[in-house]
């Protein structure tokens, strides 16, 4: 209980914390509060691990009244990944966010950012409470609009512009769900929720809800936000935004759909999440094969990858009693989630180094790098396995679970789609990796430190991991699982 | 009509008013403006919702107060941001959607 405090209150006290204290004081007190964090979250897992799911009820007050925090295998899972991603860009920012590197703006406004972006995310992962998640996913936009907006370029800032009308209209969206709920049943606790006598809003107040968190997920057809706000963004705040600001309204939908009200889900919205999901995996792959800038390439294959999550709706769900595929497409969507974060924060991290060496990232530019920075470009590769869903990666056994329950199902399409979309992902991440390996010398390329090309190498090995040693995360994520993972919608 | 039901209904009108703006208005404030109107009329629908019963319900003002701050918050950011974006493009609109009402 004392962990999950912890990792939800110093994040917060470190933003404070960076921006009261003095340029050098700020970083110390930022890197500080990522290890304390780290540790806290850490902790938090061991506790999960041996107790089950920690709940925390504030200040002593019951819901109604009060509100519930709970971290289950998923939320904890999501904070593992968050930390692990936090940790690994704070380091590569030490360097990239320097003030000589980043210019002194955004190198003041980055730690107190990232750290209101972290403790945003920690909160939305655990809480049980509609309105608090409303707050939460509030804080989680402003902070993340004013991290693309940083850089202060023009086109960076109309990037931050168009993110923030999508974000505040689905912000406000999921407002009015939540008011409809809260209208009909008195309650926003999602456990009492749970547990309401069906009222005739609920249809309503689920579809609102849905759709607001939609638009700040980025799924197809509000995706166009997504690519100029993540590459327009500095390299580690990139990183961040792509690989865990849409997990966050994501977990929301989860959790509305399988927790809250799973006897609303009809066969033909799960259809419609699903083919919206399966448009943005080929129409992102599509797209990201016609860029001609690295990191334009990875923001649109973070819309493609986005997609295959909503998967999930209909392979976790279908007609009749408890199917035993439903629970291994349920966990191969999470699988999928915290493979990407891992893979695309490695990505961006890498594409940022790219960038510092050869001063541009425009394909042509990265040719022969892979000769003077191995590390980063193999670094670079194993993502792209990842992403492609090749074992031994994460992202295969995501595919491989999510397929397996596609055909058990009879859904082959879901499996089509699938397939072609890791078919799609080798040929547009074929063209980067190509460019890095091609046998040129590149062009006087500034020197990268050996310590920083090791942080991208860390966390994409990590994405592989999770492929090699996935028994124990998959055994973490069913700690709490709801019944209707297992049952399907 | 009693009053609560003409309370929600203008909360409904502002809301609906409210995304009209969002979605045709081309100049940035105008659409800070929207977004606004659209959390008024959320928030007046909710203050009507919390009156129905016997007592009135205290939860409802509690959570608008804490979205107005919320609201408040994102229009500064927003409103920060179309004045960034004013001095470095020389316009108030989004690239793209320049023919400006």
């Amino acid at each position: 209980m004392t962990a999950l405090t912890a990792s939800l209150v110093l994040p917060l006290l470190g933003a404070l914390a960076a921006v009261a204290l003095p340029r050098r004081a700020a970083v110390a007190a930022a890197l500080a509060t990522t290890a304390l964090t780290l540790a806290a979250v850490l902790w938090l897992l061991v506790e999960i691990g041996t107790g089950g799911t920690v709940r925390l009820v504030l200040g002593g007050w019951q819901p109604p009244l009060g509100i519930a925090l709970a971290a289950d295998g998923l939320g904890a899972a999501f904070l593992a990944l968050t930390a692990a991603v936090m940790a690994g860009v704070a380091l590569a920012a030490r360097h990239e966010m320097a003030p000589a590197a980043a210019g002194p703006r955004a190198a003041f406004g980055f730690w107190p950012l990232m750290l209101l972006l972290w403790g945003a995310l920690n909160a939305v992962f655990v809480s049980r409470d509609l309105f608090n998640l409303y707050v939460g996913i509030e804080l989680l936009t402003l902070a993340a609009v004013a991290l693309v907006a940083i850089g202060g370029k023009a086109e960076a800032l109309a990037a931050a512009m168009r993110y923030m009308v999508f974000a505040l209209a689905g912000s406000l969206l999921y407002l009015a769900g939540v008011v409809l709920a809260y209208g009909a049943h008195g309650t926003l606790d999602m456990d009492l929720l749970a547990a309401r006598t069906p009222a005739r809003p609920d249809g309503l107040a689920l579809a609102l809800m849905t759709a607001g968190l939609l638009a700040k997920t980025a799924l197809f057809p509000f995706h166009v936000w997504l690519p100029p706000a993540h590459a327009g963004a500095p390299a580690p705040a990139s990183a961040l935004l792509s690989g865990l600001v849409p997990k966050a309204s994501f977990l929301i939908v989860l959790r509305l759909w399988f927790e809250v009200m799973p006897d609303r889900a009809a066969t033909g919205a799960l259809m419609v999440l699903a083919a919206l999901g399966a448009a943005a995996v080929i129409w992102g792959s599509i797209r990201a094969l016609a860029q001609a800038r690295l990191k334009l390439i990875v923001a649109y294959s973070t819309v493609a990858q986005l997609g295959y999550l909503f998967l999930v709706f209909p392979l976790a769900g279908g007609d009749g009693a408890a199917q035993p595929w439903a629970a291994g497409a349920w966990t191969g969507a999470m699988f999928q989630a915290l493979s990407h974060g891992l893979a695309k924060a490695a990505m961006f991290l890498a594409a940022g180094l790219f960038m510092v060496a050869a001063g541009s990232d425009r394909l042509g530019a990265l040719r022969g790098l892979a000769r003077v920075m191995p590390m980063t470009a193999f670094a670079f590769a194993l993502a792209a396995i990842t992403l492609m869903g090749l074992p031994p990666s994460g992202g295969f056994t995501a595919k491989y679970l999510m397929m397996t329950a596609a055909f058990a199902a009879g859904q082959w399409i879901w499996a089509l789609v699938m397939a072609l979309g890791g078919l799609l992902a080798a040929a547009y991440l074929y063209r980067p990796v190509a460019a890095l390996f091609a046998r040129v010398a590149p062009t006087d390329p500034r020197p990268v430190a050996r310590a920083r090309q090791a942080v991208p190498l860390v966390l994409a090995g990590a994405a592989i991991l999770l492929g090699i040693l996935s028994a124990p995360p998959f055994d973490f994520l069913q700690i709490g699982r709801p019944e209707a993972a297992e049952e399907g919608l | 009509m009693s009053a609560l039901t003409a309370y929600a209904l203008t909360g409904a009108a502002l809301v609906g008013l409210g995304f009209f703006g969002l979605l045709a208005a081309r100049h940035l404030l105008r659409r800070v403006v929207a977004f606004n109107l659209i959390g008024s009329g959320l928030f007046l629908y909710f203050g009507a919702a919390g009156g129905r019963g016997a007592a009135p319900d205290p939860v409802p003002q509690a959570l608008i107060i804490t979205g107005i701050v919320v609201a408040l918050a994102a229009s500064a950011l927003a409103v920060g941001l179309v004045v960034a974006q004013a001095r470095a493009s020389g316009r108030a609109t989004l690239p793209g959607e320049e023919d400006a009402s």
